[in-house]
């Protein structure tokens, strides 16, 4: 792991276990309805501020968190037009069987290469810790994925 | 100190349980029914489903004398359950609120209870005698977001609220007919229905999760989502309270806290343990968590080359990390008094999103 890796993953680490302290929460807005509150952005009070933790200017995560869900939103770094193509084709086939995934969101907040929406009844089903594990390790693999792509490309 | 006495009841969220005034029976939510376990031996042995709501149950409680049975949903219907030779017979309350409603609690006279909404309103409920139903008044004025806890002073006629809009609220309840004019207090002297008689906003604008009267109900502590804890000690009506003490922490936010003295709160949630405040007026602390870390069992056994060589090769990494340290295995969702001498809190009962409901000793 690089120098300048560590330090970013543990701020990531950190962030992600004081946004997945979420809870069941019935919809305020919408008669015996449970949704995602981040997804409906129907009541301002059980949204909390968007945080961005950036690497540099092509690696960074938004998280955004709320009284019932978190979206946690990557981009992957991208140094030149193979490794865009790579992560685009990685990405989509990914999503493509968000399904099967669980905590993958279909469609990627704008400007990010790929986003999770982890809710409540994630958290419940699952080991928090776990998730959290999870998305730091995808984090790490990503990136050599990629590299290792790039090199069969080539 | 003896060791927590742990039941695992089944693997879906536990998000609040109840147990009878002779402590054998226990009721637990279980997504849309509440399960009533009875005590045998050491165990807790399913006795009774109560199936009525169709949507989360999201609170449940006992009344101590009458064993009535009070549940809530976020089918935005609340039941009352009466028991009988033959089982439990729920009746339907008259709640008249559009959003779930997300948490009960009898008074402690057990003529009322009041039900929490995501409506914007707390529901006060009580028996009507002529048209046998339990019908409810609105407290609405101030609140503006979802109602998160409710929690009674020892006098049946204030009410404390916490709610998502960061703000703690004590209300006046009071009832004509239902109840006895209450004593003037530090809360206030005259108290007509929904007389706000404090309003306490969070300092950094969090949700707050539970509230909760200290036992001579003469003062009040809140847990909001920014990991913090705030007593107000009141002076008395139209007056600002004499202290307003704020414990920060490091820990993840509490979803629940008990009084277990005058003098101390225990408060549990994220972190998945129980943790220990003490103080006064003059200033609170964190004293410590409940939990005595290291119980025999379950500090690393010696590895084996072997068993470290077979972990990586079938889970490809050498030391599984998959337990947590504290007994309960995911966040603490409710905590109550179990046992009590004196004024003082002895034992407490803890349910989980794991399933587990533990009895601590204080």
């Amino acid at each position: 792991m690089s120098q300048s890796l560590r330090p970013y993953l543990q701020c990531v680490r950190s962030s992600l276990t004081a946004a997945l302290t979420l809870s069941n929460f019935a919809s305020q807005t919408a008669e015996r309805h449970n949704v995602p509150e981040i997804e409906a952005q129907s009541s301002p009070e059980v949204l909390l501020t968007p945080l961005t933790i950036a690497r540099n200017e092509n690696e960074r995560v938004l998280i955004e968190p709320s009284i019932n869900s978190v979206r946690i939103s990557i981009k992957i770094k991208q140094a030149d037009e193979i490794e865009h193509i790579l992560v685009h084709k990685f990405t989509r086939f990914l999503t493509q069987r968000a399904e099967s995934f669980f905590i993958l969101r279909r469609k990627p907040i704008k400007g990010y290469d790929i986003t999770f929406l982890i809710t409540n009844f994630h958290t419940e089903e699952m080991l928090k810790h776990k998730l959290v594990d999870f998305i730091i390790q995808f984090m790490e693999e990503v990136d050599k994925e990629i590299s290792e792509m790039k090199l069969f490309f080539d | 100190m003896s060791p927590p006495e742990v039941h695992h009841l089944f693997h879906n969220p536990i998000v609040d349980h109840s147990f009878s005034a002779d402590q054998s029976t226990l009721a637990v939510t279980r997504e849309t029914t509440v399960e009533l376990y009875s005590k045998v031996g050491d165990a807790f042995k399913l006795k009774d489903e109560l199936k009525g709501h169709d949507k989360t149950v999201t609170s449940v409680d006992i009344a101590p004398q009458s064993g009535r049975i009070v549940t809530c949903s976020q089918d935005r219907n609340a039941l009352v359950w009466e028991p009988s030779p033959t089982g439990y017979k729920p009746t339907l309350v008259l709640l008249r609120i559009n959003r779930a409603a997300t948490f009960v609690r009898w008074s402690p006279s057990e003529t009322k209870f009041a039900v929490g909404s995501g409506d914007r309103v707390i529901a006060v409920c009580y028996f009507e005698e002529e048209n046998d139903w339990w019908v409810s008044k609105h407290l609405k004025k101030p609140i503006r977001s979802t109602i998160t806890s409710v929690a009674w002073h020892p006098n049946s006629v204030l009410l404390a609220a916490g709610s998502t809009d960061a703000h703690a609220r004590v209300l006046s309840s009071f009832i004509k007919g239902v109840d006895p004019r209450p004593p003037a207090g530090v809360w206030g002297e005259r108290l007509p229905f929904n007389t706000v008689c404090g309003e306490y906003l969070n300092n950094s604008a969090g949700w707050v999760h539970s509230v909760a009267f200290s036992p001579s109900g003469d003062s009040l502590a809140f847990a909001a989502h920014d990991s913090s804890i705030t007593v107000v000690y009141p002076t008395g009506p139209d007056q600002p309270p004499r202290a307003v003490v704020t414990i920060s922490s490091q820990m993840l936010p509490f979803k629940s806290l008990l009084w277990s003295a005058e003098d101390e709160i225990i408060a549990a949630g994220y972190d998945c343990e129980a943790f220990r405040f003490q103080g006064s007026e003059a200033g609170w602390q964190l004293t410590g968590t409940i939990e005595s870390k290291g119980r025999p069992g379950l500090e690393q056994r010696e590895e084996s080359a072997l068993n470290m060589f077979r972990q990586m090769d079938l889970k490809g990494k050498a030391k599984d990390d998959t337990q947590l340290k504290t007994v309960h295995q995911n966040t603490v969702t409710m905590i109550r008094p179990y046992e009590t001498s004196g004024d003082r809190v002895t034992k407490f009962s803890s349910s989980g999103v794991d399933g587990r409901v533990v009895i601590w000793s204080a």
